[in-house]
């Protein structure tokens, strides 16, 4: 039998998620602008420097963690509002979020070796 | 455009499943008087020509709803929408509203619809005794409700929504978001945390991604996307 069933009784954390995390990666992108217009791009020895500040690479791997979680969101969005099976949704999700936390592990480990 | 007779062309969507395979456009033109302001006007000509042509209509002054249709690619009322509005020389194009099942021509099965719409219990939910004469809010209260009950269940909204087209089965739309911000609204409702928990879903009310549509579309000008956006923010105030 095939009944209709909506009512998963969540959503807004999701939907606040998506908005803070925007607003974070906002403000790093400005960060980003005004520090490459500071000199910190200006060579490899002083953008190793800035990213090296403790305060950076707070802000760094608060930017990565952000955009993987406003990624999954909206992914997620996309496979909600256009997929009808069920079966393929699951299995989409679980491949989003795995490959989110991949790219998240993989991104701050790149930035932060530098 | 206004004053003496003149014809103006139509391409009318046409279906009748006891008739035709499938839909087609017809073209159709009709002499309109001066006195013939409203694209119903027009389009009640064209009935007396053709009377196979399938609409609805009721009160022809924006009330009732019946005469939503797309225009020329986007919803409206047919009464409400003046004949000089439109570019001289084009044809009128008129389809059914987008997304509903067509019964016939511009008639569409609104069942989907009013089903969304019924889900939010569009009544007032007060378990008090009523009082000797009615229940009372301060005018600041009531101020709340305008922009809300004006709504006259068109559907103009809900079929202008990408959201509703894709998932109409499980949300809610425009109108029917409205609808319920309209009672959680109401200081006089007492089932506002129910309202909230019902609505808490990521397809219910979640699948608003705020594109404005029904703002764009709305014959009476009333906003859903900010009555979307008041439940969301009433839901945040509960949450934190």
């Amino acid at each position: 039998m095939q009944r209709l069933v909506v009512g998963a009784g969540y959503g807004l954390k999701d939907w606040l998620a998506q908005r803070i995390t925007g607003i974070v990666m906002a403000v790093f992108t400005l960060i980003m602008f005004a520090a490459a217009l500071g000199g910190a791009m200006s060579s490899r020895e002083a953008w190793q420097a800035f990213m090296a500040n403790g305060f950076i690479r707070f802000l760094s791997f608060l930017f990565i963690v952000s955009l993987c979680w406003h990624a999954w969101v909206g992914i997620r969005d996309i496979w909600m509002d256009y997929l009808n099976s069920a079966a393929l949704r699951l299995f989409l999700h679980v491949m989003t979020l795995l490959a989110l936390v991949g790219y998240a592990g993989w991104a701050i480990q790149i930035i932060w070796r530098l | 455009m206004t004053n003496a007779n003149r014809t103006v062309q139509f391409k009318i969507y046409r279906y009748d499943p006891d008739q035709d395979a499938k839909p087609y456009m017809q073209d159709i033109s009709v002499e309109l008087e001066s006195t013939d302001r409203k694209l119903l006007d027009a389009m009640v000509k064209l009935k007396a020509q053709d009377d196979s042509i399938s609409f609805r209509r009721s009160c022809r002054e924006g009330v009732c709803g019946s005469d939503a249709m797309n225009i020329n690619g986007k919803n409206g009322l047919a009464c409400l929408t003046a004949m000089d509005s439109f570019p001289e020389g084009k044809p009128i194009v008129l389809r059914p509203l987008p997304g509903l099942p067509v019964i016939r021509d511009l008639i569409v099965d609104m069942t989907q619809f009013f089903k969304q719409y019924n889900s939010i219990k569009p009544y007032l939910i007060n378990n008090d005794p009523p009082p000797e004469r009615e229940r009372l809010q301060s005018p600041e209260d009531r101020e709340e409700l305008n922009g809300l009950y004006e709504c006259i269940l068109c559907a103009c909204c809900s079929t202008a929504c990408p959201s509703f087209w894709w998932n109409p089965d499980k949300f809610v739309g425009p109108a029917g978001l409205l609808a319920a911000y309209r009672f959680i609204a109401d200081t006089r409702d007492q089932a506002t945390n129910e309202r909230l928990d019902n609505l808490e879903d990521p397809y219910r009310l979640f699948r608003c991604h705020t594109i404005m549509n029904c703002v764009d579309v709305c014959p009476k000008g009333l906003n859903p996307t900010k009555a979307i956006g008041k439940i969301k923010e009433m839901m945040v105030r509960r949450a934190v």
